[in-house]
């Protein structure tokens, strides 16, 4: 391997793409060749930094500055200027990222703060697509360590459970004591499934995992496969995520053929091998058991529970369902000790947690910060605020299925307990914010809109109920709706919360709620019907 | 490819309906499962033809009508929807002339909603086929649609 004088970082992401990533990067790699740069400075993509809507961005190292927006016309001048004299273009405002070593990497993100990083620790510094730079950069060292000390099952699963992981796909439930259910499970064969159906509005933290760092994810996968007696894992993918079942299905061809995934996994004994699945558009497939039908080959109807997954999943056969965010905590915290993953967060809450910011925010994007930071701070330090100067009015916690917070709410801190104890959620870690020109009742008609669509059809309170609010929604917008039109949406939620089958149905509560309590001065003043 | 050969790809498991489907319907330039797709699949894989068909329905990327060379999927989530959806859906059936799930007479456009895309931080976005378009204005849907040669 050539040793390179400098990199340049190009973040691949939608967003970065449909700005013209590629074009960039065919540009400055012509124009490298041109100057005969190319065995000097090398150019290549990573996963997100964590700037959407910031257009092409270019990180460049060793220098740690990155240009944002940059445009084909600014390519001969960085390389000019930047490539050949050494010196930042001024006027393309170049910022500066700041890692610290050790091993809590902090950066920082445009013009916003320091961010700890478990999760996308390697997301935004390696080339994905390149097994190499992601065993130099630590990959791989956690399933390592448990293999070639030949950790007891249950010593890892004791480790995943001192580390008080708690899942990330909303429902917080205690990771490790999930492993050790299924472990515990009687049956031979077991399996673990990714659910990497990230679906939820406003949420895309998944996906930028997959593609950012795809190895982690198996890594934790075997990890987990090893610790409960699996030795076959899925991950589940909604369709319309092209570039990350791309780079997922490249990320396990490569571990087949370095044997860090297939039979005898570095000569220790332990096999396990994973499998993409492609999802085919359903929202309510998100949900665990009806990930598991449409695995199965079926439609993504989901099972009444008990039993759970854990006992009778897949093919009624034990089966651990982890959220993507939940598993790529887990090779952090078998490689460093749960010791250490408790640093961050709360008590109760350990750990970091991936957030995405959006809607009227100076600075949409995504970041990971420690469990327990105030919402306000995620809004207005690192969003930015609210966009244009305008005022605040109310943000969406937690995706369709999240919660309308005021003004009077913005110093909670973002963990299950405390959100819980202001009838909230975190949900996936979506904070959608809304400035004082938006309309809750038009939100929350989006909001239905979208159950109305999604719902299974299966069970009657949610396929019924999700089109009698919006109907009774309907009605309120043109100005037609009662104080006993909004109890009687509060009731029918309340019907759905106590009766639906799954998540779906029951979780419409949350936005319709705090729609009325937060904001029902918005409900009774005649609205504007589109 | 045959369909007979795509679906010969994978063992005869119940478990690969969803991938064959999939891979029937890619290999289709109007993007659509026909009646003898679903037919063979169900052969196939032992199942009832009700029970392919039915799932074949469930899932929204599935189609059982002829489709147009691009499919647009506008994204109908709350984020597209606070930052203007609204404006870019209109824009929309106005340029094309056909609503939700109907093709352009010239078989060039389907229009299609979608639930959430995952590329909120552009929002208002949308897919034509498997290429993502964020940051939308009416201006823009016009661009985009002219390129991929709609309205000449």
């Amino acid at each position: 391997m050539s040793l390179f004088r400098m990199h340049i970082l190009i973040p691949i992401d939608e967003g970065t793409v449909q700005a013209g990533a590629f074009e960039i990067k065919r540009q400055l790699e012509r124009q490298l060749l041109e100057k005969n740069l190319d065995q000097e400075i090398r150019v290549l993509e990573t996963g997100t930094v964590g700037i959407v809507g910031g257009g092409v961005i270019l990180v460049m190292f060793p220098e740690r500055l990155y240009y944002t927006s940059v445009k084909p016309a600014d390519i001969p001048r960085i390389v000019e200027e930047h490539l050949i004299k050494g010196r930042a273009v001024k006027d393309l405002h170049p910022s500066p990222v700041d890692i610290q070593s050790g091993v809590k990497d902090l950066h920082q993100v445009g013009p916003t703060r320091k961010q700890p990083r478990i999760i996308l620790d390697k997301a935004w510094r390696i080339d994905p697509e390149n097994l190499e730079e992601v065993l130099a950069a630590g990959g791989y060292r956690g399933l390592e360590k448990i293999l070639g000390a030949k950790l007891r099952p249950e010593a890892v699963i004791e480790e995943v459970k001192s580390s008080g992981l708690r899942g990330r796909g909303g429902a917080g439930f205690p990771t490790g004591l999930k492993w050790e259910f299924t472990r515990k499970a009687p049956g031979s064969e077991k399996f673990v499934i990714c659910n990497a159906d990230e679906g939820e509005p406003g949420t895309f933290k998944d996906r930028l995992i997959l593609e950012g760092d795809p190895h982690k994810l198996i890594e934790a996968m075997a990890i987990a496969g090893y610790a409960i007696g699996s030795e076959k894992g899925y991950v589940y993918i909604r369709g319309e995520y092209d570039l990350s079942i791309r780079r997922m299905q490249m990320a396990i061809d490569q571990a087949r053929e370095s044997n860090l995934l297939g039979k005898n996994i570095l000569e220790t004994g332990f096999s396990f091998d994973v499998e993409i699945k492609k999802g085919a558009g359903a929202y309510v497939c998100g949900e665990e058991t009806a990930l598991i039908e449409s695995l199965e080959g079926r439609r993504g109807h989901p099972r009444l529970k008990p039993p759970y997954p854990v006992t009778h999943g897949l093919w009624k056969k034990p089966t651990l369902v982890n959220n993507v965010e939940t598993l790529s905590n887990v090779p952090g915290i078998v490689y460093e000790g749960s010791a250490w993953f408790r640093k961050f967060g709360t008590d109760k809450c350990a750990g970091t947690k991936v957030f995405t910011i959006l809607g009227h925010v100076e600075y949409p994007g995504l970041i990971e910060v420690e469990m327990g930071t105030p919402l306000r701070e995620i809004i207005f330090s690192f969003g930015g605020g609210v966009k244009e100067g305008k005022r605040f009015k109310a943000a969406l916690l937690g995706g369709a299925a999240g919660v309308f917070l005021s003004e009077k709410l913005l110093d909670v801190p973002m963990d299950f307990e405390s959100l819980k104890d202001n009838k909230a959620v975190l949900g996936s870690g979506a904070v959608l914010v809304m400035n004082e020109d938006t309309s809750i009742v038009d939100m929350l008609a989006s909001i239905l809109k979208f159950f109305v669509h999604e719902s299974c059809g299966q069970c009657s309170p949610c396929r019924v109920g999700t089109r009698q609010l919006a109907d009774l929604l309907e009605k309120t917008r043109k100005g037609q709706g009662t104080e006993a039109d909004l109890e009687r949406m509060v009731n029918v939620s309340k019907t759905m919360f106590a009766t639906s089958l799954c998540p779906l149905g029951q979780s419409l509560i949350m936005p319709v709620r705090s729609a009325i309590e937060n904001f029902g001065e918005d409900f009774l003043k005649p609205g504007k019907a589109s | 490819m045959a369909p007979e050969k795509i679906i010969a790809k994978y063992d005869p498991s119940a478990e690969h309906l969803l991938s064959i489907l999939h891979d029937l319907q890619d290999a289709r330039e109007q993007h659509y499962l026909t009646d003898r797709d679903l037919r063979l699949a169900a052969e196939y894989l032992h199942l009832p033809f009700s029970f392919v068909h039915g799932v074949a329905t469930f899932y929204t990327m599935f189609s059982l009508t002829p489709r147009g060379r691009f499919i647009i999927r506008i994204c109908q989530s709350p984020p597209c929807h606070l930052m203007g959806a609204t404006t870019v859906e209109q824009e929309l059936r106005r340029f094309l002339k056909v609503d939700f799930g109907q093709t352009t007479p010239d078989g060039l456009f389907t229009l299609e909603m979608s639930s959430c895309l995952g590329v909120c931080g552009v929002a208002p976005a949308m897919m034509v086929n498997d290429e993502v378009f964020g940051n939308l204005t009416p201006g823009r849907v016009q661009e985009i649609l002219a390129e991929k040669g709609g309205g000449a």
